[in-house]
């Protein structure tokens, strides 16, 4: 790509992020998208942040993890802590959080890491009963089983919450991809492809395991630490097998290392959850049904590993009316 | 270090030597899948490594590019600086790095990835952009990125698969999927190159190629080249030495021609009574 095209890449880009947090924020600030719609695609936004972390250390690292709802707990929770506690303003709470987390995720990482596939699974699975086990004991921190109250403008103000959700999950993402497309995403993606040859090829192997599942406890605490002062209050449940299964299964079903896939898959099964409430009971059938459905007909998940590119689809318009003009030439001669 | 040199070098008995082998065993639960190996490859040089089946040639290259870590024994390797290292405790990557770069028997490539990917991940070791310039898109990381990318495509060139560079590795054909496995090999910049099998499940042709290749890239890059191959005509043809193993032993070392003639080598490729009848 010439340094042209590249920059006429970034603003249209730019103009699409851009325009992406500022006008649903305006349109929530007017009330023409209503308080509880607004509440459900800012969930979705911090959701998609929690698929993108499973995504890194399944997905593009390859390496099954179970718990990463612990590391949203261990954001969620230092962010209040390091707020009400230690007086931050938030904004750097939400950073520290995000740092929290990854620093737990380094802990973790040394004795796990050398661990693989189901075995792997396992130990993160257990790390995220732990963490929810000692959230609940340690009452004088966490408020044990009842959680914490967190009110924060976030919780008041939809707007300016959308505006933070959006505009983190849209630096995750880009930050992402122009990791993914450089030599050291390469790497990463040669540990999930085949560990001796890329540990033969001059890779080193249990750093860049390392990396992606630091950077995956990094998104998955910003993930938590935006939650806790979006909802206001938070309990221990949050380190649930549940949850981490659900960003698990968004990674799935939007296609394992797709980072656009992730996020797609995100807003459409938050949206589905909350579309399926007039089934009632019924909704826990239908959801799982869905599930199945795509697993059978697209294995791959949504977009497999490909990516949504605004390139690629200029390049398919383009070549749309190419064919068009082409046929309208034929039919003229 | 002077002394560290010394001492590591001991053992190495050519003056010119870039990987001194000493007594190398592997013992897996009750097995010892290789006894006592011991060789020395003088730089430029050109090996074969031969046996029947379950010989213990793929276990020996697993432990001399770190793979496994040899029960018994020493690896010393001498980089293109001279300066000795004791490989017996280095990883694979830390080896990739200082100069053994290794093929697989049944091809180990990055299957869902592109194969120019394939060789720029073996070009990681020689990036120079810090991973904020790939994060915030800088400039050196673009003039990096073309710098990778421009060598990955001299290395496909060589072995005419520049025209597929977009291609998944997994889409290749065999033969070509085993061309990529060297030059993914090659972009690790080595000096010593361990290929394992590269003519398996080629056919005569392209075996002929593969042999041309290989002489090709070893004057060309200077390297020095361990072989494992069960096509006698290939090894006869192009090896300088060869050495045979047997149930983890080396039954021989020499030049072809003597192996060829060596009855102990003639007894565990053929059996007892082909000895009896010849």
């Amino acid at each position: 790509m010439t340094a042209r095209a590249r920059r006429k890449n970034l603003a249209v880009l730019g103009a699409v992020s851009v325009a992406l947090v500022a006008v649903p924020a305006v349109l929530i600030r007017f009330g023409i998208i209503d308080a509880y719609t607004a509440q459900i695609l800012t969930v979705a936004g911090i959701n998609a942040i929690l698929a993108l972390s499973v995504n890194i250390i399944s997905g593009i690292t390859g390496q099954l993890s179970l718990g990463q709802a612990g590391f949203m707990a261990i954001g969620a929770y230092s962010c209040i802590f390091l707020t009400q506690s230690v007086g931050l303003p938030l904004p750097v709470s939400v950073v520290a959080g995000g740092l929290v987390s990854a620093f737990a995720g380094f802990l973790t990482g040394f004795p796990t890491l050398k661990l693989t596939g189901d075995y792997l699974a396992i130990v993160t699975l257990g790390f995220g009963e732990i963490i929810r086990v000692v959230l609940v004991n340690l009452k004088s921190v966490t408020g044990g089983p009842n959680g914490k109250q967190f009110t924060t403008a976030l919780t008041a103000y939809a707007d300016l919450a959308w505006v933070v959700v959006i505009g983190s999950l849209v630096a995750v993402v880009a930050l992402l991809q122009n990791f993914l497309r450089s030599t050291y995403g390469r790497a990463i993606l040669a540990v999930r492809e085949d560990e001796i040859a890329a540990a033969s090829s001059g890779v080193d192997v249990f750093r860049y395991k390392m990396a992606g599942f630091v950077v995956a406890a990094f998104t998955a605490g910003i993930g938590g630490a935006l939650y806790a002062p979006f909802i206001g209050f938070v309990k221990p449940d949050i380190s649930s097998f549940n949850r981490s299964v659900d960003y698990l299964i968004y990674v799935v079903l939007g296609g394992m290392g797709s980072v656009t896939g992730s996020v797609l898959a995100a807003f459409v099964l938050t949206y589905l959850q909350e579309f399926l409430r007039f089934l009632s009971e019924f909704r826990l059938l239908f959801y799982p049904v869905i599930l199945i459905l795509v697993m059978l007909f697209r294995p791959q998940g949504l977009l497999g590993t490909r990516e949504f590119s605004f390139t690629a689809l200029a390049a398919r318009l383009a070549r749309a009316r190419g064919n068009g003009r082409a046929r309208d030439a034929g039919e003229g001669r | 270090m002077a002394k560290d040199k010394e001492d590591l070098r001991k053992g190495c008995r050519l003056p010119d030597s870039v990987i001194c082998v000493d007594g190398l065993s592997i013992v897996f639960g009750g097995l010892r899948a290789v006894s006592g190996f011991s060789c020395e490859l003088a730089r430029g040089e050109l090996v074969g490594l031969i046996g029947p089946n379950g010989a213990g040639k793929t276990t020996v290259f697993n432990m001399l590019s770190g793979v496994y870590t040899p029960t018994e024994g020493t690896i010393r390797y001498v980089d293109r600086r001279g300066r000795a290292h004791d490989a017996h405790a280095m990883k694979p990557h830390q080896l990739a790095s200082c100069g053994v770069a290794r093929t697989f028997q049944n091809i180990r490539l990055f299957g869902n990835l592109s194969v120019e990917d394939n060789v720029r991940i073996a070009l990681h070791a020689r990036r120079e952009a810090g991973v904020l310039d790939a994060l915030f898109r800088t400039g050196r990381f673009y003039r990096d990125e073309e710098r990778l990318l421009a060598r990955a495509h001299e290395l496909l060139a060589l072995f005419r698969i520049d025209g597929k560079a977009k291609e998944l590795a997994r889409n290749l054909p065999y033969g070509e999927q085993r061309k990529l496995e060297i030059a993914r090999a090659l972009a690790c910049d080595p000096q010593l190159l361990l290929l394992d099998e590269p003519a398996a499940g080629m056919n005569p042709q392209e075996t002929k190629e593969l042999m041309e290749l290989i002489a090709l890239v070893r004057s060309r890059f200077s390297l020095t080249i361990l072989l494992i191959e069960h096509d006698m005509k290939l090894v006869m043809g192009i090896c300088e030495r060869v050495i045979v193993l047997d149930y983890g032993r080396t039954i021989a070392a020499g030049p072809p021609a003597e192996i060829r003639e060596d009855p102990a080598v003639i007894k565990a490729y053929l059996g007892e009574e082909a000895m009896i009848d010849a």
